[in-house]
């Protein structure tokens, strides 16, 4: 299992264009992947879930936890953290 | 009689005089019948859930091709919620303990948009409409009836509804949809965004209850400025509103037509009106407002929002979407203009006693060739297939042009080595914004294709004035006799070379400036996009011959306070 915590710094948050972002990257592995919201405290919820990921209610700054198990789990990581730390390819 | 009056949040500016449509979407009513088994129920609802996924595919298209492809991508995301693996597991789930996909389906759909609709933040709670949406969709596909949402509305009408969901707004016909008012939803909402997009005057957030108080086929005003729904208007009041709505019509018919057509002086030369713009999001109202092309294309806002440079895939991305936006227009994109007194954070700036006259514009580049040279690439290779053009801010002598264009030419040598797309004949052009440049003009013309000048800059460094410097702030004149001078030369300097000049300086806005630089045969005038129709006005209304008079007056005035009134009076005579 790899697990990190990274911050969120895309004016929207997860929502919108980012949001569907994330959970299309996510989708792309065969591993289970799960992220919470560590600032508003809330449970894990499927990554690849576009309604779950928007239940997190993640907005600009706030952190957030992602694990990933499976034979792609490292990958994955690596692929959501490169997505949040690039700002979503944007702004 | 007084009226009776209701408000809302105004969401669309704008005023609709007419006949209710109270619309209330059918309740899609379940038949009662047994469940099949689990895979036979799972398969219906598969079966429906590609149905609804061609009728979205197809509702994104026609969005697209009717308001633009931002207003459509809601419905990308509703197909992303048609898949969401957590909405299938919820439905299996309720199909495991006996119940009909259509039940399953109603529940899990509930359940899941009750999760959204709790949620403190209105763009977050506002997603709950949106998992309604696409579980009625798929629920009308299951019983197998047609999409029909708002197609009963056959007359002019203004439509008053508890909430529109995206897919019911999809369905209003813009000829038919003379406002509409919402119990439900912000300023966010889908609805209000693609009102205001399309035009049609709307108020939201009207509050629970707002269908009991109306009734379909009563007469009604809409005021999409000030949020107010006024019910069943007397004669007085409903002869005002039209009033109203006929002047605010008028006045934007004729910025339209203005705005639609190339600006031309009164004796038909044409002058090429563009707009100043510094993110995408302006190159859309530049178009609205009727810019020819954009004159400066500001890219600070790239560099500045971060901890790192941008990367050259998205400044690759923005400017290719705003030369798309600007369809086929010409686009100036200034390199970076950024200097100490706004730096970020990523370039080491040494203490500057003068940052006006340090480290800044191409002095940066110049001196950062890589950050240079990922925004040339990103530009070159946004602009294939587009009339882009390239601007270097603060030139101050033909040693920095030329080493600027070589870099631009390593930069092209280097994309034909990566055998990557680019556009090879890309303009060049400089600001012209130091009094260095504009006299050197005819020198500066060996490496340049065209001239633009920055009066802001070019003002503050003639006059040796910080125009945020109170005390000294007055000295700031942009119609003052040097500068106009100054402005004069480099028009006159570049045409003997045979360049054109344009300005994109607050100066090529503004009226009392106009007539001058008409006659001093200014090629482009760039400004904000607001000020585009009422510019485009005034230059229709001038010849050439009048305002190469007017110009040669106003270079006979010695302060600026001469041309002021001078201008002044010319423009009340207009």
């Amino acid at each position: 299992m790899a697990e990190a915590t990274i911050p969120v710094k895309h004016k929207v948050g997860l929502h919108a264009r980012p949001a569907a972002l994330f959970v299309q990257t996510a989708a792309k592995f065969s591993s289970r992947i799960k992220v919470k919201n560590l600032t508003a405290n809330g449970n894990f919820v499927d990554a690849k879930s576009i309604i779950m990921v928007l239940t997190l209610g993640v907005m600009k700054d706030h952190q957030v936890v992602i694990q990933t198990e499976g034979a792609d789990a490292q990958a994955a990581l690596e692929a959501l953290q490169a997505l949040i730390e690039n700002n979503f390819g944007e702004a | 009689m007084s009226d009776q009056i209701l408000r809302g949040i105004p969401a669309s500016d704008g005023i609709a005089i007419g006949s209710v449509f109270c619309y209330v979407p059918d309740e899609l009513s379940i038949p009662v019948c047994a469940a099949g088994t689990i895979v036979e129920e799972m398969a219906r609802f598969d079966k429906a859930r590609e149905r609804a996924r061609l009728e979205l595919q197809s509702l994104y298209e026609a969005i697209k091709k009717r308001a633009g492809k931002e207003e459509a991508s809601i419905f990308e995301a509703h197909q992303e919620m048609l898949f969401d693996p957590t909405l299938e597991s919820k439905i299996r789930e309720f199909v495991e303990i006996g119940q009909t996909v259509e039940h399953a389906l109603v529940n899990a759909t509930a359940e899941l948009a009750n999760l959204l609709a709790g949620m403190p933040d209105e763009l977050f709670a506002g997603r709950a409409l949106d998992v309604k949406d696409v579980g009625h969709r798929v629920l009308r596909i299951l019983l197998g009836l047609p999409d029909t949402a708002l197609s009963a509305v056959t007359e002019p009408s203004i439509i008053v509804a508890e909430d529109l969901t995206p897919s019911d707004t999809a369905s209003l016909d813009p000829k038919l949809t003379l406002g509409f008012a919402t119990a439900q939803g912000g300023l966010t909402s889908h609805s209000a965004i693609l009102a205001r997009t399309l035009g049609i005057p709307a108020i939201v957030g009207m509050g629970a209850g707002l269908l009991e108080q109306v009734s379909s086929n009563t007469s009604m005003i809409l005021d999409g400025r000030t949020g107010e729904l006024i019910l069943e208007p007397d004669d007085e009041t409903s002869a005002r509103y039209k009033q109203i709505k006929a002047q605010r019509e008028s006045h934007l018919q004729i910025l339209k037509a203005v705005a639609e057509k190339q600006a031309c002086t009164a004796n038909g030369r044409h002058v090429e009106v563009a707009a100043n713009v510094g993110e995408a999001a302006s190159a859309r109202s530049a178009m609205e407002y009727g810019a020819e092309g954009i004159g400066l294309l500001r890219t600070e806002f790239l560099y500045l929002e971060d901890t790192q440079p941008p990367s050259e895939e998205k400044q690759y991305r923005i400017y290719r979407e705003i030369f798309e936006v600007m369809a086929g227009r010409p686009v100036i994109v200034r390199t970076l203009d950024i200097g100490g007194d706004k730096p970020p954070s990523y370039l080491p700036f040494p203490d500057e006693m003068n940052p006006f006259l340090g480290w800044r514009a191409i002095r940066i580049s110049l001196d950062e060739p890589e950050l240079f040279k990922t925004q040339l690439r990103a530009i070159l290779r946004a602009a294939v297939g587009h009339q882009a053009r390239i601007m270097f801010p603060m030139i101050s002598d033909l040693d920095e042009l030329r080493r600027a264009r070589a870099i631009l030419e390593t930069v092209k040598r280097n994309l034909e080595l990566d055998s990557v797309e680019f556009a090879a004949n890309v303009p060049v052009g400089i600001m012209v914004e130091t009094p260095a440049a504009a006299v050197l003009v005819d020198v500066l013309a060996e490496a340049s294709d065209f001239f633009s000048l920055g009066t802001n800059d070019l003002t503050q460094y003639t006059m040796a004035v910080d125009r945020g410097n109170a005390k000294v702030s007055g000295l700031f004149q942009p119609l003052h006799p040097a500068v106009l001078r100054l402005i004069w030369q480099t028009i006159e300097a570049g045409h003997a070379k045979g360049k054109w000049v344009g300005m994109c300086g607050e100066l090529a806005g503004m009226t009392k400036a106009i007539p001058i630089l008409l006659g001093f045969g200014l090629d482009e005038f760039s400004m904000n996009p607001r000020a585009i129709p009422e510019a485009k006005h005034l230059i229709g209304k001038l010849t050439d011959e009048q305002t190469r008079s007017i110009a040669g007056q106003v270079m006979s005035l010695g302060t600026s306070a001469d041309i002021e009134n001078y201008m002044k009076d010319i423009l009340v005579a207009l």
